[in-house]
């Protein structure tokens, strides 16, 4: 993670575009990058095999009407989902702040990356928060505290991300972005304590919960699923950064261009009216 | 922080508000049009949940609420459209006055006007819906703190979205999320207070309260930037 937060100012005091700014010609990855990546793919056939197979089903904590049984496997991929979008989201309020301290590019860009990379494992634990849902309580969706805040979080940074896309000058949009990024963040608890508040009115229609119990071969297959859920989010944000990163340069040298070539033609277009104009741009650029 | 002091704050403050009352006074926008929208609103709902099965009389704090929801995103656009027109944000960067007391103001008047929307919705249900008010203190407390809870947000993420292309569309998916809390807790209370169990209530009055006061600390704070950006 230091190697993550740290590499947006190294960039930037150094100006050299060493450190993760350092990409392979032909995309987003760099040599360092694509061994993690392999390492990576493999510890995810490992853990499927693991969580899917050789992990034992569940037998219930104490009374057998708790165990989920086979079931108990959705947990491995949930759990660590759920870790890794929080983890996304620290991240982009971590960034938005030391945007608003330091004013450099390379925060917002690990802010947005970090956003866009939380939405989709939110997204992801809705979805496997509701298949367990449905295996537990029989429906796709309860009113359940933590799905209900989880779906309004998910629909708060939809809102960043749209946010983000509306404004077109980078500096006011990494400004707006980094307070809203903030206050998304600030917002996660309130939102929570209500829901959890509201719910817990409503108490008398006892939901069945499943209780599995954490031990040997389910406790390895849930840390295993927690580390690469972090490793599988790194691994996102390398990329997703490099190409945040990437499209900003592309952006503010997409400008130069489009002046040389509107000046380019209007020196073509008309050589007699233009003429005054045409050589005060030429003196411009090339003296 | 330009203006240090907080009696500058308070003044500053105070010059916005009655800017806004003002210009309302002259152009009774939200008079002439936010308030017969929260009526209608509270019509149209007795259309969709049909007005002769008590649904509406169990309801109203829910429906109350959500009207002024629907509300407070139309006043908050006419607040910030008052601002984007003729180059007032400059204007107002240039006026010296401190960004806080800007954000202060801003969020008074919009208070103002949203308090006199939910007097004419108390009205409004009481009338509509055949709902008896009970507890008067804890609606009025409640109508108090949620209020200022909505005008801090809703200043702050005005201002956010002012002058940008997709602006009408981009707030209320910004805002309404955000505010989700508020409409949980003054719905509660409201219902407490209907129920004639006031404890539970005051323990969701206490967390619209906590809310108006996270925003207004982040709208102080954040006002600046802001301001000084474009």
């Amino acid at each position: 993670m230091n190697t993550t937060t740290g590499g947006p100012l190294e960039d930037r005091e150094t100006g050299s575009g060493a450190g993760l700014l350092r990409v392979h010609p032909d995309g987003t990855a760099s040599p360092g990058s694509r061994r993690f990546g392999i390492v990576l793919s493999v510890s995810v056939v490992v853990f499927l095999a693991v969580a899917l197979v050789i992990s034992p089903p569940d037998s219930g904590a104490g009374a057998s009407e708790n165990a989920m049984g086979e079931m108990v496997r959705i947990m491995y991929v949930h759990v660590p989902v759920a870790n890794a979008c929080y983890l996304a989201f620290f991240m982009t309020a971590l960034a938005s702040v030391m945007y608003l301290w330091k004013k450099t590019e390379g925060w917002d860009s690990l802010a947005a990356a970090s956003a866009e990379v939380g939405v989709v494992f939110t997204a992801l634990t809705l979805a496997t928060g509701s298949i367990w849902g449905k295996i537990a309580w029989g429906t796709w969706w309860e009113w359940d505290a933590r799905l209900t805040s989880t779906l309004l979080m998910l629909v708060v940074y939809i809102g960043y991300l749209a946010l983000r896309r509306a404004i077109l000058d980078p500096v006011v949009r990494a400004k707006r972005a980094a307070i809203v990024g903030l206050v998304a963040f600030a917002n996660v608890p309130i939102v929570h304590y209500s829901v959890t508040w509201w719910r817990g009115l409503h108490q008398e229609a006892t939901i069945s919960r499943f209780d599995p119990t954490i031990d040997g071969g389910k406790l390895f297959a849930l840390m295993f699923g927690l580390l690469l859920g972090v490793a599988l989010y790194v691994w996102l944000m390398i990329h997703r950064f490099r190409l945040q990163y990437a499209e900003a340069r592309l952006e503010s040298k997409g400008l130069d261009v489009a002046l040389a070539e509107r000046r380019a033609e209007a020196v073509a277009d008309r050589p007699q009216a233009g003429a005054p104009l045409a050589a005060a741009a030429q003196k411009g650029t090339n003296p | 922080m330009s203006a240090g002091t907080p009696s500058t704050l308070f003044r500053d403050a105070a010059l916005v508000v009655g800017k806004d009352l003002r210009l309302e006074w002259r152009s009774r926008v939200i008079t002439s049009q936010v308030l017969p929208f929260a009526v209608l609103v509270l019509v149209l709902f007795a259309f969709a949940l049909d007005p002769d099965r008590r649904i509406l009389g169990e309801a109203t704090p829910g429906l109350f609420w959500l009207a002024v929801l629907f509300s407070t995103l139309l006043a908050l656009q006419r607040a910030f459209a008052v601002e984007a027109a003729d180059g007032v944000t400059d204007a107002l960067r240039l006026s010296g006055l401190d960004p806080a007391g800007i954000f202060l103001g801003k969020a008074a008047g919009i208070a103002v006007h949203l308090l006199a929307l939910e007097l004419v919705l108390g009205v409004g249900v009481t009338f509509f819906y055949g709902t008896t008010p009970h507890g008067p203190v804890l609606l009025v407390a409640t109508c108090l703190a949620a209020t200022a809870g909505l005008a801090a947000v809703g200043s702050l993420y005005g201002v956010l979205s002012a002058g940008m292309r997709a602006r009408d569309t981009l707030l209320p998916l910004l805002l309404l999320p955000v505010v989700a809390p508020v409409l949980i807790a003054a719905t509660q209370a409201f219902a407490a207070a209907y129920d004639r169990s006031s404890g539970e209530g005051w323990r969701w009055f206490g967390l619209l309260v906590v809310f108006a006061l996270l925003y207004l600390a982040i709208g102080i704070f954040a006002f600046e930037t802001l301001l000084e950006e474009s």
